[in-house]
């Protein structure tokens, strides 16, 4: 009832925007609040609506699975999340979404974040992951099939130490137990005893410090999942082959929910994000056809 | 000696994480690290000076009744109650077996992060999309040449990165149009763009940085160049 109430609204929410452009046309410029009224619906009619849109899957992501499908059960992988709130919507479907495929793969996941609030969201992000039926029946246990090594000040000279030593960085995981005594870190020194990195970004410190000071100087395999604002940045190192696969904003996070055929937040999201893109769209349309007129009427007037 | 020691501290950090890049072994490997440890440890001061620094403005507000006075009080409370929240929370937790940290689930600075802090810093950021489409409608206009472009490519990326208007173009063609160019402009004008930018910057900063470990650039002890 609310999904189809919801449509009705678009619908006539969309033809009113021919009538606002047809307005302009014949001279009366939109106001900025109607802006803002148009992208609030834009945003919240299609979350009401309960639907998904079929989306095809772009070559960034089937690479990103492709280096997942490479592991093999019980590889450590290091799960930086650097990112807070803010950017959550983009970045935790992702997160989400990777953690039910690596705890159903049996990987053993290492978290850590050189932003403070990152493994709060890495904490989040388990607690709903492990409302997964499957996951839940495999019983799995923190210390011995993931670890949280918790925030450390220090931005990329946190990842130069690590090279080193992750227990100089990280003495405790998160509930105060010693590097030491945590099963799932027995054999891991530095870098080069995880198979895996990837890093869930939202910024500085984030994917560029993790290229620059890890990758490209301790040579472990990465991937990354990133902002809509922050991904056209990684694309040198996509090419380069320094990233092996990006997940780019929500249509990345739906992308990579759709490959790992996991019903996630980014799928939805994305319906919103498509109004919202096209209500823009329109609106930019309707902005450049009021330049337009109002240049001809001065050129007209000018003797 | 005020300016010949730190200019001195500088030139041997600078130096040791130039050359430790290079040659990763002892005497340099470990200096490296022992210098990183302490940026870690200096970094981890900074937060504290800069939450010291914000108390001490909001308090001179306070004090003063400047304009907007309120707010500093807010600022001085919010940070004071999530404080000592997060060391109460701390604490308590160090007592349990096993031990809890005050970010674990179910504690109450747990619930001021999911309940106040998430959704207010949420909706901060969310505040962003009415500007863009308020500022995208009035200044993204085909004034000129360059801006026409801009204004083209902007159209095909954000058409591109949702799956609506290729689907809207399906019946004329099967080709994702809107899709296939915005993945153009992002791998072959958008990388090639990132790069020089990258490039530029890294060359300035390679320039500034030997200025600084040469002694010929002060300003960060508070002097001039030269």
């Amino acid at each position: 009832m609310l999904s189809t109430i919801a449509m009705v609204l678009s619908a006539i929410v969309g033809l009113s925007l021919i009538y606002l452009l047809i307005r302009t046309i014949q001279g009366h410029p939109v106001e900025r609040r109607i802006v803002f009224i148009y992208i609030g619906l834009a945003v919240v009619l299609p979350l009401l609506m309960n639907k998904t849109l079929p989306l095809p899957i772009t070559k960034d992501v089937i690479k990103l699975y492709d280096q997942l499908e490479k592991l093999q059960p019980g590889s450590k992988v290091l799960c930086a999340f650097d990112y807070d709130p803010p950017s959550a919507p983009e970045l935790q479907p992702m997160a989400v979404a990777f953690l039910k495929y690596a705890f159903k793969k049996d990987l053993k996941i290492i978290i850590m974040g050189l932003w403070p609030q990152g493994p709060q969201q890495a904490q989040q992000a388990i607690e709903e992951a492990m409302l997964d039926p499957i996951i839940a029946g495999k019983n799995l246990v923190q210390g011995e099939d993931w670890v949280n090594l918790g925030f450390q000040s220090g931005n990329e000279f946190v990842i130069q130490s690590m090279g080193t030593e992750f227990k100089r960085m990280f003495p405790k995981d998160n509930r105060h137990i010693a590097y030491g005594d945590i099963p799932l870190l027995q054999d891991v020194v530095n870098f080069s005893n995880v198979d895996f990195v990837i890093n869930f970004s939202a910024g500085k410190p984030g994917t560029t410090e993790w290229v620059q000071f890890g990758v490209d100087r301790f040579g472990f395999d990465m991937v990354a999942g990133n902002t809509a604002v922050q991904a056209p940045m990684m694309y040198p190192y996509l090419r380069t082959g320094q990233l092996k696969g990006l997940l780019g904003g929500m249509t990345g996070a739906a992308e990579f929910e759709k490959i790992l055929d996991e019903k996630g937040k980014a799928s939805t999201f994305l319906l919103a994000q498509t109004f919202a893109h096209a209500t823009v769209i329109i609106f930019i349309i309707i902005g450049n056809l009021a330049y337009f007129s109002s240049r001809k009427k001065k050129m007209a007037g000018t003797p | 000696m005020r300016r010949q020691i730190p200019i001195l501290i500088t030139t041997i950090a600078g130096l040791v994480f130039a050359i430790s890049y290079f040659i990763p072994h002892d005497p340099f490997g470990e200096s490296e690290s022992i210098f990183g440890d302490w940026i870690t440890i200096v970094q981890a001061f900074a937060v504290w000076l800069g939450a010291l620094n914000l108390l001490k403005i909001s308090f001179e507000k306070i004090s003063n009744k400047t304009a907007d006075w309120p707010y500093a009080a807010i600022i001085v409370v919010s940070l004071m109650g999530t404080l000592a929240i997060g060391f109460y929370d701390g604490y308590s937790g160090m007592a349990q077996d096993p031990q809890v940290s005050f970010r674990d689930p179910g504690t109450n600075f747990d619930w001021l992060y999911r309940f106040i802090y998430t959704p207010l810093s949420a909706t901060m950021f969310s505040m962003l999309a009415f500007f863009v489409a308020s500022a995208s409608y009035r200044a993204f206009r085909a004034r000129n040449v360059q801006a026409t472009l801009l204004l083209i490519a902007g159209f095909f990326v954000m058409g591109g990165r949702v799956p609506l208007f290729d689907m809207m173009i399906s019946p004329i063609t099967d080709f994702p149009v809107f899709s296939w160019f915005a993945d153009w402009i992002m791998t072959y004008p958008n990388t090639a763009g990132q790069r020089a930018i990258m490039i530029g910057i890294a060359l300035g900063i390679m320039s500034s940085s030997l200025r600084i470990i040469l002694g010929i650039e002060r300003s960060h002890i508070g002097g001039g160049s030269g």
